[in-house]
């Protein structure tokens, strides 16, 4: 569990980052979300200590992070960052073990590792191993940066803007990608970005940051329908909040008894997916597989905020 | 294209070098003598027509590049030999006064050829491995000629037979001086860039002091040095013991680390610099302390800089080290001054040659170095 408790960081007298203080829960994946200069990475930074607070603390698991040599807190937390940032003159498999081998894991364990991670990431380590970082491409090294934060197992992932040099098609699979892994692995992951839409996919919680103040943290639905100012209504935009926080939801938590004719749907498919095939197809009711069906009107029901 | 235009460059440069006298001769060392072109000796003539034709062949564009290289190295050996069959023949049997030195012609077709093997080997863009070993050959070539007696009979060559062992000693000050700096410099230098690095706040007061010094001229700073050094050596008690003095090896080492020091410093800093950002946050988020962000990502990503500051130096040193010849310092600089005093050409070029060569063969081997430093990464 991170607790981060009136962080505040002041450059040259003005607050960057001004009394934020949340909490993220092990296993979750929080998202901070806001617009370019608004303070994210700044606040993302001080949970490692490569920005020094000005005032307030960090605990981890109860510890507080002031307590702790800054480069041995560093390798327990994971980092990556936009642009991947992989040291060019070190191969792909060195570049992921670099973490292991400052904690001096013997050779064998780490190369089972960069294997291991290698196949994690989809990428076959007997091609990959060797490679140098130049020779990856964009979506690649995104990948091997991603790995080599993992290397070392942390129970924390610090991830700055981490797809935002992919383009759209590639991005929706490494988004896809690292939620599954970051569920399997149970890793506590904190993740920047300034896409709305990536937060509401992504998030298990949502920090919604302007100027340097925390503006909410909630569920994604409930930022989706109860915005806490006008700047985050805004930052979500009106115009598709129904469709988004639709997607928010599985088509398996509202199936209700009953019969339907046609093709059936995935119970794990969104209640967005769900509503696009009836209005394709025409119907009011779609059967699920397994049983029960989805209806246009639970669908309408939840399309609204309550 | 019909003519490669760099090809015709040379057929101009080379054969203006057959027009002109490609030796002169000398009763004894000291007057000047007699030009004599390649024509006027006995099988001067076919020479002289096998290098005319080379230079105009490879004037004609569609040469391979391979081909090319095999014209330049075989008209660059015609030329030397032709100079040693030039001595032999104009010396007459017995004479050791008389003198039989290269001249203007041979330089300019030495020159033709030479400018010929240069852009054949970037037209035949070798690999590294092959670099080397051309590097390798020619200094191969070299010493097999001057070690089969050919050129025995040039003057530089009679010079050398009277001077060898002083031609070793000196070979070996010229050496120690241009490493010696060289190693200061990269002690000194390189921790002075990293410590600017780190401080931004001193960047401009150390790189404007060292800019003020690599502007003041060698002869002055040598003036300032002689009588500071000498006062220093005297009346500091166990000073001229550690080596300190006015004249000699000592100030001379000075000079050449004080030149060294702003290319040192400045290609440190350059390329510290020039690590990006990102990279460095990578590495100290991961947890490396500072000196494992220094020794693992920052320095081996400098270091082509650094490598070329090295190159940059070296040649630059062994350049400049014929200056200490002028205080006492030693080296090839000997020759060169004692030549001057004498009006003697040819003790000069027993200096200035090796030099010459010494800079050429340190410039590419550091190139060749920095080549493979730049591997593996873009
Ligand atoms: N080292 C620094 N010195 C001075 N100002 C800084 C520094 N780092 C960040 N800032 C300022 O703090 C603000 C927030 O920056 P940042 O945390 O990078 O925002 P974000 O990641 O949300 O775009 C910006 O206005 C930026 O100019
Ligand atoms: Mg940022």
């Amino acid at each position: 569990m991170i607790e981060i408790r009136n962080l505040s960081r002041l450059y040259d007298g003005l607050a960057v980052v001004d009394d934020v203080s949340l909490t993220v829960e092990t296993g979750q994946l929080a998202v901070l979300v806001g617009t370019s200069g608004s303070g994210k990475t700044t606040l993302l930074r001080m949970i490692n200590r490569l920005v020094q607070p000005s005032s307030g603390q960090v605990l981890i698991d109860g510890v507080d992070t002031a307590t702790l040599p800054a480069h041995l807190l560093r390798r327990r937390i994971g980092y990556a960052i936009q642009g991947h940032g992989l040291f060019p003159h070190r191969s792909v498999a060195q570049n992921i073990a670099t973490v292991p081998r400052l904690l001096g894991w013997p050779r064998r364990q780490i190369d089972a590792r960069v294997d291991e991670l290698l196949a994690l990431f989809q990428l076959d380590p007997a091609a990959f191993r060797g490679r140098m970082p130049h020779q990856l491409s964009g979506g690649q090294a995104q990948r091997v940066g991603v790995a080599r934060a993992l290397a070392a197992k942390p129970d924390l992932l610090l991830m700055d803007e981490p797809f935002g040099a992919l383009d759209p098609l590639i991005r929706a699979k490494a988004q896809d990608d690292l939620r599954q892994i970051q569920r399997q692995l149970g890793t506590t992951l904190i993740l920047v970005t300034h896409d709305m839409t990536e937060a509401v996919d992504l998030g298990d919680r949502i920090a919604v940051m302007d100027g340097g103040k925390l503006l909410q943290y909630d569920a994604p639905a409930r930022i989706l329908t109860d915005p806490a100012t006008p700047f985050v209504r805004d930052l979500i935009g009106t115009a598709d909040r129904a469709l988004r926080l639709l997607s928010l939801a599985r088509v398996g938590d509202i199936a209700a008894p009953g019969q339907a004719e046609g093709p059936a749907i995935a119970p794990g498919a969104s209640l967005r997916d769900a509503l696009a095939e009836c209005l394709w197809s025409g119907r009011d009711a779609l059967p699920v597989e397994g049983g029960g069906i989805v209806t246009l009107n639970a669908l309408r029901a939840k399309a609204r905020p309550r | 294209m019909l003519l490669s235009p760099p090809g015709v460059l040379f057929a101009l440069i080379g054969t203006a070098g057959l027009a002109l006298p490609l030796v002169q001769f000398k009763p004894n060392r000291i007057v000047t003598g007699e030009g004599i072109g390649l024509h006027a000796l006995p099988l001067g003539l076919p020479l002289a027509a096998a290098l005319c034709g080379l230079l105009l062949a490879t004037c004609l564009g569609r040469w391979p590049a391979a081909l090319r290289l095999a014209a330049a190295v075989s008209g660059f050996v015609t030329v030397i030999l032709s100079l040693g069959l030039a001595a032999s023949h104009l010396t007459p049997e017995g004479n050791t006064i008389a003198r039989v030195s290269p001249a203007s012609g041979f330089w300019l077709l030495l020159l033709a050829f030479g400018l010929m093997l240069a852009d054949a080997v970037g037209r035949l863009r070798p690999s590294l491995a092959m670099r080397w070993l051309m590097l390798a050959a020619a200094l191969g070539l070299v010493a097999a000629i001057l070690a089969s007696g050919l050129l025995d009979g040039v003057s530089v060559m009679r010079e050398y037979a009277s001077r060898r062992d002083l031609f070793g000693r000196e070979a070996q000050a010229h050496l120690m001086l241009a490493f010696g700096s060289l190693g200061a410099a990269l002690l000194v230098g390189i921790p002075a860039g990293i410590a600017i690095f780190q401080a931004p706040r001193w960047r401009g007061p150390v790189l404007g002091v060292l800019n003020i010094l690599q502007t003041i001229p060698s002869l002055a700073l040598f003036g300032i040095m002689i009588p500071v050094f000498g006062w220093v050596a005297a009346s500091l008690p166990g000073a001229a013991r550690l080596g300190v003095a006015g004249i000699g090896v000592f100030p001379a080492l000075v000079a050449l680390f004080l030149y060294s020091l702003l290319p040192v410093v400045s290609n440190t800093l350059a390329g510290l610099s020039g690590v990006p950002a990102a990279t460095r946050d990578a590495a100290l988020g991961l947890g490396m302390t500072r000196p494992q962000v220094l020794a693992q990502v920052l320095v081996p990503l400098a270091l082509p800089v650094l490598l070329a500051a090295v190159r940059i130096v070296l040649v630059q040193n062994i350049g400049l080290a014929v200056i200490a010849g002028l205080i006492g310092g030693g080296g090839f600089g000997t020759f060169v001054f004692q030549g001057l005093n004498q009006t003697a050409m040819d003790l000069v070029l027993l200096g200035a040659l090796p030099t010459i060569a010494l800079a050429l063969v340190a410039g590419i081997a550091l190139d060749l170095l920095i080549q493979a430093a730049h591997r593996g990464t873009p």
